[in-house]
């Protein structure tokens, strides 16, 4: 099927198969590797991405779902080489170890502070139920998206 | 993993989705945010070969005031129901219970409609419509109906929708004293145990889910009740054969959890 879909400011067209998800889509047709796949089975959030602004899952989408949706993705967060804050936040705080999560812990972490600039501890951590993280034990991602918020207020 | 090959078909309006299921049959499935619906696929526990994607069809998304009624379109995500002024304001379980679906991901693409179609007996919307009496709405080939929340569910995965029927809108009532308890099964998020209470005056509705293949109001509770959490002791009569078991929660220990998550209701 032809779907036509704007990825980080590009539009790609493509014939593709109705039962591949977005992940694999973004992974293996366009190699946008970022996007990371770890359960495949909408359990960890590694494959989050933005759908129209909205953190969803990749895996649990079918490419075909988003023709003319607005996608974003982990490769679009930065500007040229200026890391976004919540990047640069994650760096500072030691928010990652080996880096699997990491692409969908920020995709979900802009979607928290798009709806709520100033998140508490609780809401951060609520917001991010979604999300695995095998390394860091959540607490140096909550300290990065607390300064995240911080500086993207300032 | 990757499902079955199907066809996909984006449904432009709510008759040509129903022309599409009356033509395609048992080989045709619905399709809203698909977060019930595509891991099955994927898991090939479900195995359609038409896909009808209801997502982009309008009319299906709104909600709005109706006289004493909030109308909601089955389209709306669980996200839309947590952001939704009026459903915070005049239907606060609602919103209380759709903030703790899944998690942001899950809520930003998964549907009422889809939820109460799917009946997964862990859902946490079958109890909120039970005890709000909500109606669900449905339309098909000859024309369209209501069904009220105690007649709709039928079983495990089982509902009182026709195979050419789709759920257009739920319609319910504005209720000012409501609670949602849930037990959170903690890896998926589900609940193990859910219940909702609406009070008015010293009379109480009680809607259980995740205790038996069918969710169901608490009679028992509601005919106890005059004011004490004591009547939470009925939680489970008349569904004693009909208890879940899993290796989360066995028969006796939902019963108990079902006692305990019904007293929470009756004193929040
Ligand atoms: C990780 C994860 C966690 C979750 N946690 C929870 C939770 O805590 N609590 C909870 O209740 N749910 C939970 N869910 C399920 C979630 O709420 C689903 O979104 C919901 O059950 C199905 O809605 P959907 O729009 O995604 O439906 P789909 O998957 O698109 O469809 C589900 C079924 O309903 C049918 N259908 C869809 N729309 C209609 C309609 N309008 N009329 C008739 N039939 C229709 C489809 O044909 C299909 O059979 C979770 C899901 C995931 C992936
Ligand atoms: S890969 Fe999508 S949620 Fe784990
Ligand atoms: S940093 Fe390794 S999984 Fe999160």
């Amino acid at each position: 099927m032809q779907i036509s879909v704007k990825i980080n400011g590009k539009t790609y067209d493509h014939d593709i198969e109705p039962r591949i998800s977005l992940a694999q889509y973004l992974r293996e047709t366009l190699n946008l590797t970022g996007t990371h796949i770890g359960c495949d089975t909408s359990g960890c959030g590694a494959c989050t991405v933005h759908v129209d602004g909205a953190a969803a899952k990749a895996c649990t989408l079918l490419a075909v779902q988003v023709d003319g949706c607005d996608i974003k993705t982990i490769e679009g967060m930065a500007n040229g080489n200026e890391m976004h804050p919540i990047q640069e936040a994650f760096k500072d705080n030691h928010g990652l170890q080996c880096g699997f999560c990491t692409p969908g812990m920020v995709m979900t972490a802009a979607d928290i502070l798009k709806n709520n600039p100033n998140p508490s501890e609780e809401e951060i951590r609520h917001g991010l139920e979604g999300n695995f993280c095998r390394c860091t034990g959540y607490h140096n991602i909550v300290k990065s998206i607390q300064q995240a918020a911080e500086k993207i207020n300032a | 993993m990757i499902p079955a090959k199907f066809d996909y078909i984006k449904a432009s309006s709510i008759s040509e989705a129903i022309s599409l299921l009356d033509k395609h049959g048992d080989d045709a499935k619905l399709l809203s945010g698909g977060h019930s619906l595509i891991p099955a696929m994927k898991l090939r526990l479900s195995r359609p070969e038409v896909l009808i994607d209801i997502s982009g069809i309008s009319g299906m998304n709104s909600i709005t005031e109706d006289g004493n009624e909030i109308v909601i379109g089955a389209n709306c995500t669980h996200a839309d129901i947590v952001n939704s002024d009026l459903i915070n304001s005049d239907l606060n379980i609602l919103a209380q219970t759709a903030k703790h679906i899944g998690d942001i991901q899950v809520r930003n693409r998964g549907t009422i409609g889809g939820s109460l179609a799917h009946a997964d007996p862990a859902a946490d919307y079958p109890a909120v419509v039970l005890a709000c009496d909500a109606k669900i709405v449905v339309e098909g080939k000859n024309g369209g109906r209501t069904i009220a929340a105690t007649d709709f569910f039928l079983g495990i995965f089982t509902t009182a929708i026709a195979e050419d029927e789709i759920i257009t809108s739920i319609r319910f009532p504005k209720v000012a004293n409501g609670n949602y308890q849930k037990f959170f099964q903690s890896a998926s998020r589900f609940a193990v145990v859910g219940v909702a209470a609406v009070k008015e005056g010293n009379s109480v509705k009680v809607g259980v889910t995740g205790v038996a293949g069918t969710p169901y109001r608490a009679t028992a509770v509601e005919n106890a009740y005059s004011g004490s959490s004591d009547a939470a002791l009925h939680a489970v009569d008349g569904v004693e054969d009909e208890l879940m078991s899993d290796h989360f929660a066995d028969e006796e220990y939902r019963a108990h959890l079902a006692k305990v998550m019904v007293k929470k209701a009756l004193e929040a």
